[in-house]
């Protein structure tokens, strides 16, 4: 989007354009393995593991190193910064392995929620200062996208204005950014589920948020083409007492994500909130059955959603490393196959995938 | 469980759930060749490719009602004439066609009007939008939810159906709204005196046309010409300065337009039109005139939507100037960027509007020359990363082109290989009106042979050409080398 004072070069665009429509192509969808340690800590406490940084790059080790076919359901990782520079037992780095199964390097680049003084307990997201050496680092060190959640959540007066205008005005500084660091920034503004709320309040609040991303967007300059847009599914509140279908969860997402979300941009990949690993497949499978026009692709970004299973099989334990890994490929499949509205429902799906994730107040 | 069944097919009114795999639910659509193109014609293929059973032939489409014989129905003052038609607008009362409007009346004008070939195209006095039927299609959302919602879920309907039959695939807009002034200029050009009855008969001209045109026009702008209200042009009351901006306007008409958009939905009409204007110079638009022009136009879509008129938004970017193609790109997006934000701000519902913009070209004054190709990319890229698909369609206005450069252009915006989420169709003035104003030259015996002009411009440019392809979906799922080259090109916008 060129005129007197240009953003970006063609070149650039052309190299983010790529760049995002490679992690979503034929039905490919995201890893978000970039858990902080303290998140990760509480993950690995729910299986009794300590959580030291050598058990933490185990884990990934397992999954990175997983059979060269998951590089058919899986177009991106996202990493945490300290896994960005691990390496493997025999000594090679994470990022040269997902690389070479041609999977695109991703990196967590927000640092933590701050506060919004005046308000009923909202927050905006640090990490702008230093954003543009930091960027430049990290494509140096091999990724090619960033991501970076905002949070807001629906609760009485709440997301007030200032929080979903401060937030949206964050994400259009960071995805601004990257893109001048040849990263594709992937948006994430996320209304979490906590609350009573009922699907139609949820989806008015989402339309809302989204719409001001999106101007924000626009008033930066951000080349869409070349982001990728990470949003909340349309669901009730966690303590909502209705219950609705994933195909009402679909409608309300899609009509919603149609009302706000330029056919620019390229690709569009829900995070899994808390939702159960069947609920997040799914609920996804019904969005590509929706009978809404759907200019973008409609993929996963889930971390909870890809890795309960596999968690719940290792156990720790490096000889449970084949049933972990078997357990990660069997949602990654089951996930793109959802992305592209062909995933069949089976009921021999296990514990782990169908309990559910949802955790109070969820931060990284 | 399976109660809910968000997804309709509005023809049959049959319900389908994603649930309910191999069970054998009747869906409207035919075999592959008889849907239409683009998003909601390829949904419906997989919607029929999952309610029905392998191997069972889906039912043949039922025919558009009231084409094949009688001239198309039109809703004038709520009641239906001629043609099978379904049911007359909700709401609509009966107004016998006897009684000519009160201000004809007064003016004197002979109720032989009432006796035209085609009287349901009458010479109406008012800012009438008359809509010739066709067929909805494609799915409603959930109703957007609020504490106070805007609009009920059938208002709604009837906003996303109006919209969705103006740019129905192959239709576009007459606009004959031109004022007293433009019109005296179109009548000078062929040596005709612009009188109130040259202009009536000139009209009567276009609108005596058969059903040909049904499958062209999907709606016609009328001109509100009555004595009192001599320079109105849709429902807006024409610009104003901005005090402490360059030469840069807003648009005025908010005051009581709650109360005239009421009477004009008495009257039949089912949109308006509304129009904004920028200007690109070294230093505007400013963001003063982006902000406010875009608030008026959220405005008058939110007051017209609450009277059952879909709002045509209009916020039109002069091509004066010697600004080149990349300027108009790059005011463009921001225009369109802020006039979305704001109907988004003003609870206005997406789905029951549409859009006409102006196409993206360098300014009358730039020495450099483009292509239509590249008219056509800068364009589209610019509405792609700012209408939301949500927005049933868009007509483009001609602006100051001349009808040769508008054609080309049209055509290579149609041709355009970037995927697209809205109808693409035209607002057409003086494209489908050239040949019929010369033909008929002021004599009545010319009137049949203008008509058929008429018609025959409206076929190509409706039906054969330039509105036929609407819709564009791209290549589909596949992220491989062809839609890699999609993207390719528009980098450099």
């Amino acid at each position: 989007m060129a005129y007197r004072f240009p953003a970006l070069t063609p070149e650039q665009k052309k190299e983010l354009s790529e760049i995002a429509q490679r992690i979503v192509a034929n039905g490919k969808g995201i890893l978000a393995a970039d858990e902080s340690v303290g998140t990760m800590g509480n993950r690995l406490q729910r299986i009794k593991v300590e959580n030291t940084e050598e058990n933490r790059r185990q884990f990934r080790e397992i999954l990175f190193t997983s059979d060269n076919s998951m590089n058919q359901s899986i177009g991106g990782v996202i990493l945490f910064h300290e896994t960005l520079y691990q390496k493997d037992s025999q000594g090679k780095l994470f990022r040269n392995i997902l690389k070479e199964k041609g999977i695109v390097v991703g990196i967590k680049l927000d640092q933590g929620a701050a506060p919004l003084a005046g308000t009923n307990k909202e927050t905006t997201i640090q990490g702008l200062d230093g954003l543009s050496e930091r960027c430049a680092q990290y494509k140096k060190d091999g990724a090619d996208f960033g991501k970076w959640r905002a949070v807001l959540r629906i609760a009485d007066q709440c997301p007030s204005s200032l929080a979903i205008q401060e937030n949206a005005n964050a994400l259009a500084r960071y995805a601004s950014i990257c893109q001048q660091n040849g990263l594709v920034p992937i948006v994430e503004p996320e209304v979490i589920p906590d609350g009573d709320h009922d699907l139609e309040h949820c989806q008015y609040v989402t339309e809302k948020v989204l719409a001001t991303v999106y101007k924000a967007l626009n008033d930066h300059h951000v080349f869409l083409e070349g982001t990728l847009l990470k949003p909340n599914m349309v669901t009730a509140g966690h303590a909502c007492t209705k219950k609705y279908t994933p195909e009402q969860v679909a409608m309300a997402t899609v009509t919603a994500l149609h009302r706000t979300v330029p056919a620019a941009v390229p690709g569009i990949c829900f995070l899994s909130g808390g939702m159960s690993e069947e609920d997040a497949t799914l609920n996804l499978n019904a969005i590509n059955l929706c009978p809404l026009p759907r200019p973008w692709k409609l993929s996963f970004s889930y971390g909870r959603a890809l890795q309960a299973s596999a968690l719940a099989a290792w156990g720790g334990k490096s000889a449970n490393k084949k049933a972990t890994q078997e357990a990660f490929m069997k949602r990654a499949l089951a996930n793109s196959q959802a992305a592209k509205g062909q995933y069949i429902h089976s009921s021999s799906s296990g514990a782990a995938s169908t309990q559910s994730l949802f955790q109070a107040s969820y931060t990284y | 469980q399976n109660s809910q069944h968000p997804a309709q097919c509005y023809a049959l009114g049959k319900g389908y759930c994603g649930r309910n795999e191999g069970k054998t639910i009747s869906c409207v659509w035919g075999p592959s060749g008889s849907a239409p193109r683009g998003g909601r014609g390829r949904a419906h293929h997989r919607l029929r490719d999952r309610c029905l059973g392998p191997g069972v032939t889906p039912p043949r489409r039922p025919a558009p009602v009231g084409v094949a014989s009688t001239r198309p129905p039109v809703w004038v003052r709520g009641r239906s004439y001629g043609g099978e038609v379904p049911a007359p607008p909700p709401g609509g009362s009966h107004v016998a066609l006897r009684h000519s409007p009160p201000h004809l009346l007064e003016l004197g004008l002979e109720s032989q009007l009432l006796l035209l070939r085609t009287e349901v195209f009458l010479w109406l006095s008012c800012s009438l939008t008359v809509l010739l039927t066709g067929e909805a299609s494609g799915e409603r959302p959930v109703a957007m939810p609020h504490s106070y919602p805007a609009l009920s879920a059938g208002q709604k309907k009837e906003l996303s159906d109006i919209a969705l039959r103006i740019v129905a695939p192959g239709k576009g807009i007459l606009a004959a709204d031109e004022s007293v002034g433009s019109m005296a200029k179109r009548l000078s050009q062929i040596g005709v005196e612009n009188t109130e009855e040259n202009r009536r008969l000139y009209r009567q001209v276009l609108f005596s046309a058969d059903d040909r045109v049904k499958k062209c026009i999907g709606g016609v702008i009328f001109f509100h010409e009555t004595l009192y209200q001599k320079d109105d042009n849709g429902v807006d009351k024409g610009v104003v300065p901005l005090a402490g901006t360059d030469g840069e306007t807003t648009t005025q008409g908010l005051d009581g337009l709650s109360e005239r958009c009421a009477q004009y939905k008495k009257e039949g009409a089912d949109f308006a039109k509304w129009r904004c204007v920028l200007k690109i110079s070294e230093r505007t638009p400013s963001a003063l005139a982006i902000l406010e022009n875009a608030n008026v136009l959220a405005r008058y879509a939110s007051i017209c939507q609450q009277n059952g008129i879909v709002p045509i938004v209009e916020p039109e970017i002069l091509p004066d100037g010697d600004h080149d193609l990349k300027r108009c790109q790059y005011v463009t997006e921001k225009v369109l960027a802020a006039v979305y934000k704001a109907l988004s701000d003003h609870h206005v519902y997406l789905e029951g509007t549409l859009l006409k913009p102006n196409m993206v070209t360098p300014g009358h004054a730039c020495p450099i020359k483009y292509s239509p190709e590249e008219v056509a990319m800068a364009t589209v890229t610019a509405l792609r990363r700012t209408v939301p698909p949500a927005v049933p369609g868009v007509t483009f206005l001609s602006g100051g082109q001349s009808e040769e450069e508008a054609s080309l252009n049209l055509n290579a915006i149609n041709r355009c290989p970037l995927p697209r989420p809205w109808a693409l169709t035209f607002s057409y003035g003086r494209a489908l009106q050239a040949s019929a104003l010369n033909a008929w030259r002021g004599q009545r015996d010319n009137a049949g042979a203008a008509t058929e002009e008429f018609i025959k411009r409206a076929e190509v440019v409706g039906v054969n050409g330039l509105a036929a392809q609407g819709k564009y979906e791209g290549t589909g799922e596949d992220g491989g080398a062809a839609a890699q080259s999609l993207y390719i090109a528009n980098h450099a916008y």
